[in-house]
């Protein structure tokens, strides 16, 4: 029950008991002597701070006398690195940015492992130093934790959970469903940039880009944008589906039609280029590090303002305006003028034969 | 992408579509033959923006729409051995078979692949000496030279644990097929840009003469695609009918030599059936026989078991040309992308995913 002391793990270099191991074994996970080492020498060093205590069943948490906000999610991102990124920070801002879209302060973290024997040490070390890296950034703490390891064949490397906590801003609740005829939606950046940092990675799809993965946390982003604009009417982080996903939700749960401009969407040139050969819509294409805000026409260019000035929102743009549609359809404008339905996506994007 | 925004100018397309509305006095039934095609027709309104005269009718170019189901069955009775790797191109995943498809064999337990290209489960057989590594080998003349330089790779060095399953499909023979259909509506074709690029184009002026029918060599973009509609009404309205070629920048009419000598040293013409179309005589390419080793057909001796579904798809209608996606009782309604029917609500180049996902199924 003692307060723990940062250690200093400069990776990839192992801590000294666990050098006798490169790699995961069973007995990792299997709540002996390996467990703690683990515990001790990998994950309270990386997550370390003043709440945690260490191998206690439980963290007591002193919250603000206000509404909270909870959100959990999985990671199982193949590979578990990739270009601008890794699965461990991919679980913190994850979690984070679900948080952050329903106008709350995230506060804490857990973090679930289940790790396959057999992930190397030196892996598992980076996972566990983004991932209080990314904390840190996003200003939340890793509070509880929990470490299982399966049998070499049944997992991927390691899968992560991420659960968190976060504190409703005062007078805050943007929900989804509170899109309006007349509002107009911005999105803070490019799109697509995850998701074709992911598959150009990918066994069987390798293709060289320097594009990486926007994964970032948009706290700071959002509080930004809140203090500029407090009346934001919708608020999405557009992941897997991409904006398309995202818009049609909103649409949906609104009962409004979104019409888009196909010009005005911000692509990097590569990620377009990717898109082309691949046969993929880039409104379909993950997103880690960027939202989606719908607000009044009147507050429109004071929120864009604010956040172009984020280093977050640079790439800002409006990208179209919400329409009384009683069939919920977003929609795009073409560049000769008509008009195309962005449809949701089925399942995963696939790339097409020729 | 200078090239893409060049050929995607908004204003450039509206004057192209008034051209060619100043030039059509009459109805004209034009295919454009690639799927590739259809798709952009779609995606980008091209059909909302010409005169009503000219009718675009969408044409069999979708390599995953017209595989038959017996392939598509023997693929998934092969990916389901354990030794097996399975590798495909990602939207032949979802296209039903005889009561599955390969996402659902894989979910079984099968161990199947997406791969960009055939060369990559050529490295795959060699990386996995245990295992059977067996490769989707269909498509067009695109995908040609690659599945063909994957097997001559595969000969060269000696990896016996390498087989492709063909099914390639060449264009001549459709678009001879469908002159010949007794209910033929279609007046001139756009051919497509990327299968000429490997095959040129020598082939055709001997189809446009002996049918009357103008062959206009198109690319993908809005730009080349009013352009390709530009020049056929052009022909048709002045009673002529020859082979041009609209898309110089990409194709020549010898084509890419090189990748014709790699196809011929692999692959022969043979017999092929087309989903929803039938047989059609000599429009196929099958492995020589000194690649026999590499035929997963022969290496696997998977029986003839399917017969083709008899459902209210009317996908070979749509294929023909005969109808519109929608006029299809089931579209958007029993067949939807979620759940296709048939192949050309499954592929991103299938006529019926186009008109879905784009929101023809709104239209009246």
């Amino acid at each position: 029950m003692t307060k723990l002391d940062p250690i200093e793990i400069q990776s990839p270099q192992c801590p000294v008991p666990l050098r006798d191991y490169p790699e995961v074994i069973l007995a990792h996970g299997g709540g002996g002597k390996l467990s703690s080492e683990l515990i001790e020498h990998v994950f309270a060093p990386a997550f370390a701070n003043e709440h945690v205590t260490l191998l206690s069943d439980s963290t007591p948490l002193n919250l603000p006398n206000q509404q909270i906000a909870v959100s959990t999610d999985s990671f199982v991102v193949q590979p578990l690195f990739f270009p601008g990124g890794s699965i461990g920070e991919l679980a913190v801002n994850g979690t984070v940015n679900d948080l952050a879209m329903s106008g709350s302060r995230p506060l804490f973290l857990t973090a679930g492992f289940i790790i396959e024997e057999g992930l190397q040490m030196e892996q598992l070390l980076r996972i566990a130093n983004d991932m209080g890296r990314a904390a840190k950034t996003a200003g939340v703490s890793i509070i509880a934790g929990d470490t299982k390891v399966v049998e070499r064949g049944c997992g991927d490397g390691c899968y992560i959970n991420t659960s968190g906590i976060g504190v409703l801003l005062p007078e805050r609740a943007i929900a989804i469903d509170q899109a309006r005829p007349g509002d107009v939606v911005i999105v803070s950046g490019t799109v697509g940039d995850h998701g074709v940092a992911v598959m150009s990675v990918r066994e069987g799809l390798e293709f060289e880009t320097q594009i990486q993965s926007d994964c970032a946390p948009l706290t700071a982003l959002v509080q930004a944008m809140l203090d500029a604009v407090p009346n934001i009417h919708a608020m999405r982080d557009p992941t897997r589906g991409g904006v398309a996903m995202s818009l049609n939700e909103i649409a949906d749960a609104s009962g409004c039609g979104i019409e888009l401009d196909d010009e005005s969407i911000p692509v990097r040139g590569p990620v377009r280029a990717a898109c082309e050969f691949l046969g993929l819509d880039p409104l379909l294409v993950a997103n880690e590090g960027k939202l989606i805000a719908i607000v009044a026409s009147s507050d429109a260019d004071r929120l864009l303002a604010a956040m172009k000035a984020h280093p977050l929102g640079r790439d800002a743009a409006i990208i179209g305006r919400v329409i009384e549609d009683k069939n919920r359809l977003v929609v795009a404008r073409t560049p000769v003028g008509t008009k195309r339905i962005v449809s949701v996506p089925i399942g995963e994007q696939l790339p097409r034969i020729c | 992408m200078k090239h893409l925004s060049e050929y995607r100018d908004g204003e450039k397309s509206l004057k192209l579509a008034a051209e060619i509305s100043r030039i059509a006095t009459r109805p004209w039934a034009i295919m454009e033959v690639c799927g590739g095609q259809t798709h952009s027709i779609i995606r980008n309104g091209i059909d909302q923006i010409l005169p009503e005269q000219i009718e675009m009718i969408h044409g069999p170019g979708c390599p995953v729409c017209v595989t038959p189901i017996s392939v598509i069955d023997k693929a998934l009775e092969i990916a389901a051995r354990p030794e097996v790797i399975f590798c495909s191109f990602g939207d032949m995943l979802r296209v039903p078979g005889t009561g599955s498809d390969l996402f659902r064999v894989k979910g079984g337990g099968g161990d199947v692949r997406i791969v960009y290209s055939p060369l990559d489960a050529v490295k795959l057989a060699r990386a996995n000496p245990g295992s059977e590594v067996v490769f989707l080998a269909i498509g067009f003349e695109t995908t040609a030279p690659a599945n063909a330089m994957a097997v001559k790779i595969a000969k060269d060095q000696s990896i016996k644990n390498f087989s492709v399953l063909v099914s390639h499909v060449l264009v001549p023979p459709a678009i001879e097929a469908i002159m010949n259909s007794a209910n033929n509506r279609v007046q001139a074709f756009l051919a497509a840009g990327h299968v000429c690029s490997v095959m040129g184009f020598h082939q055709y002026p001997a189809i446009a003469s002996k049918y009357g029918v103008p062959i206009v060599v198109t690319g993908f973009e809005p730009l080349d695609l009013l352009d390709g509609i530009r020049r056929t009404v052009l022909q048709l309205e002045s009673g002529k009918a020859y082979v041009e070629n609209a898309f110089p920048r990409v194709v020549s009419e010898a084509g890419n030599e090189v990748a014709q000598e790699t196809i011929a040293e692999v692959f022969e013409i043979t017999d092929r059936a087309w989903r929803g179309i039938g047989v059609i005589p000599e429009s196929g390419w099958k492995l020589r026989p000194e690649y026999a080793d590499f035929d997963a057909e022969l290496k696997f001796n998977v029986p003839q078991v399917a017969q083709e579904h008899v459902t209210i798809c009317r996908a070979g209608e749509v294929l023909r040309g005969a109808i519109k996606p929608h006029q299809c009782e089931a579209f958007g309604k029993q067949c939807t992308p979620r759940n296709p029917l048939g192949a050309t609500m499954v592929s991103s180049e299938g006529a019926c995913a186009a008109y879905y996902n784009y929101g023809r199924f709104v239209k009246p």
